[in-house]
């Protein structure tokens, strides 16, 4: 394949990727924050301590995080074609993309607040603050830059997620590589696709990195 | 202004129940300072933490500013809108001084305000207005990490007051201080409690601080209140721990026969100057071995130890004199228990300080 063969596969590639996970990594966090919030507080000795909750809830999480991503892409089919009509193409990978990942990201989520000092929700406490006041106004915001760095991590596990949805009929990089790179055994062309994820993925390390140097600026310690 | 009566509190953990208050019954005046100090493990912390209910007691009533805040809590775990409300009235400062880093110092001192729903205009004014209360009016725009601890205890005060409370409860506030420092802190609580009519409780293991700005003291031992008093009265007591604590005399007989005694002057009597008066009147030496004094309000507190030549026999009539002032007096045994004891129990409690 020449380059300007290539070029607009890779293209539109890109783009179909970067559609999928930017909406994937949106759905997750709109899942998966307030799930790890809920495991934090339900837990024992937590603020609104529920066990048969938590335990419910951390067994759902367990078991969304040991099924392999292809199995689940698979498993999901129904549930996808439910919601988006068809199972194929970038938006349907939406689907199973979040609803896998939202389960890491929660448990991500569940350590970045626990490490807030417990002794910053007394002192709220003590000020008469409620339940909604210590999330809103202590745990997220002393957590955020560990949250970003959760997101960060996230989206990066989504691009792998998504090259593996390619084999099953999403679209995106990974769905170009498996087409031409793989099975017309074009090993340039399966290079070129490596090297552009590669650069993805750097780019958005950069980013969050840069976006936690800049929260952590301000002098953070308690 | 606070008061508990047969405070417990009992923590299970494992199986094993521990307790750490004992039926403690506190009574804090308005407008006063008042310590409580111990050992760690005496069961201080629980006690402050009970106050405004952080801790919930296993049996007893807190009641502060006339409201009983154990009957507001029930028995739901988690804090109701009336206990939510009673708590923003008490003010509270932590050792850790638990400012929230991802806010401006000014931002910290507006929290207590958002929370009470203060508009953002006047929550600007009254967080200026305190920031210049506690000597930080410049530091408005720092965050926590920019600053020394003195000063975050500063800005964990200027917190502690902008919800307008009656109430301040320190836990062991300047412990995480040096000595300088914990003196400015210390300083400046007085000040408010003098200026702001504010009524102050603190708790804490250092000596020093009780003997700096406490009007009052209380000494915890194992969940329970051992001695509490203003210090005077705790003076008037005689074998107070607290009292030889705060005013600690030592020195031994200088010779055979001769007398020592303890006087202590608890701050009713003697504004006159009593020894030299004894001294004229009978026409004795008097050695002062040891002292320990202040002079409160013009007013003399404190501990003395002198010597004076005789048996106890020959000096019936000037210890008489003594008494007749006002003062306290105890004849200390040439084997010196009494300081022996003393002196352990102050070993302790330096021990503890070391911590």
């Amino acid at each position: 394949m020449t380059w300007s063969e290539m070029q607009p596969l890779l293209e539109q590639g890109t783009v179909d990727t970067l559609y999928m996970v930017l909406w994937a990594t949106v759905v997750t966090v709109l899942g998966g924050l307030p799930l790890g919030i809920l495991l934090v507080l339900t837990d024992k000795g937590g603020l609104l301590q529920n066990l048969p909750v938590n335990k419910v809830v951390g067994a759902i999480v367990n078991i969304g995080r040991s099924l392999p991503f292809i199995i689940l892409l698979i498993a999901l089919i129904p549930f996808t074609t439910l919601v988006v009509g068809t199972f194929i193409g970038p938006t349907a990978m939406i689907v199973p993309l979040a609803i896998g990942a939202i389960p890491f990201f929660a448990r991500l989520v569940e350590t970045s607040i626990r490490e807030v000092d417990h002794g910053l929700v007394e002192a709220v406490q003590a000020m008469g603050g409620g339940i909604p006041t210590i999330v809103r106004k202590v745990l997220l915001p002393q957590a955020l830059p560990s949250l970003v760095s959760g997101v960060t991590t996230t989206v990066i596990v989504l691009i792998g997620y998504s090259a593996m949805a390619g084999a099953v009929g999403g679209e995106g990089l990974g769905s170009k590589a498996v087409t031409y790179g793989y099975q017309r055994f074009d090993t340039t062309f399966m290079l070129v696709t490596v090297v552009v994820l590669v650069l993805i993925v750097t780019v958005v390390q950069l980013i969050g990195d840069g976006v936690v140097r800049l929260l952590a600026r301000r002098g953070r310690t308690a | 202004m606070i008061t508990t009566s047969g405070l417990t509190k009992v923590y299970e953990s494992r199986g094993r129940q521990v307790t750490a208050l004992d039926g403690v019954d506190l009574h804090v005046r308005e407008g006063e300072v008042f310590g409580v100090i111990g050992q760690s493990g005496a069961g201080k912390s629980s006690l402050i933490r009970c106050v405004n209910l952080l801790e919930r007691p296993t049996s007893g009533t807190v009641t502060v500013d006339g409201v009983d805040l154990t009957a507001l809590a029930g028995k739901s775990r988690r804090a109701g809108r009336d206990l939510r409300r009673a708590r923003s009235s008490i003010g509270m400062v932590f050792q850790h001084f638990n400012l929230l880093s991802s806010r401006t110092v000014k931002d910290n001192i507006e929290l207590p305000l958002e929370i009470l729903g203060v508009s953002g205009a006047e929550r600007s004014r009254r967080a200026l207005e305190l920031l210049d209360l506690v000597g930080l009016a410049d530091k408005a725009k720092s965050y926590p990490g920019q600053l020394s601890g003195g000063q975050k205890q500063r800005v964990g005060i200027a917190r502690a007051l902008a919800g307008e409370p009656k109430v301040l409860l320190s836990d062991e506030a300047t412990s995480a201080l040096d000595p300088e420092t914990t003196r400015s802190i210390l300083q400046l609580l007085r000040d408010l409690n003098q200026q702001l009519g504010l009524t102050v409780l603190l708790i804490t293991h250092e000596m020093d601080v009780v003997k700096t700005i406490c009007d009052s003291a209380a000494l915890m031992q194992k969940g329970r209140i051992v001695e509490s008093g203003t210090v005077s009265e705790l003076l008037a007591t005689p074998g107070s721990q607290l009292a030889a604590e705060l005013f600690p005399v030592s020195g031994a007989h200088t010779g055979p026969d001769r007398t020592v005694v303890d006087v202590t002057f608890h701050g009713d009597a003697a504004t006159q100057p009593v020894i030299s008066q004894l001294s004229r009147t009978y026409n004795i030496d008097i050695s002062i071995l040891g002292a320990a004094m202040d002079t409160v309000g013009g007013r003399q507190i404190g501990r003395m130890r002198i010597e004076l030549p005789g048996r106890y026999e020959d000096n019936v009539v000037p210890v008489g004199f003594l008494r007749e002032q006002g003062l306290q007096v105890e004849v200390v045994e040439e084997t010196l228990t009494e300081e022996t004891v003393v002196q352990g129990a102050a070993t302790l409690l330096v021990k503890e300080g070391a911590k």
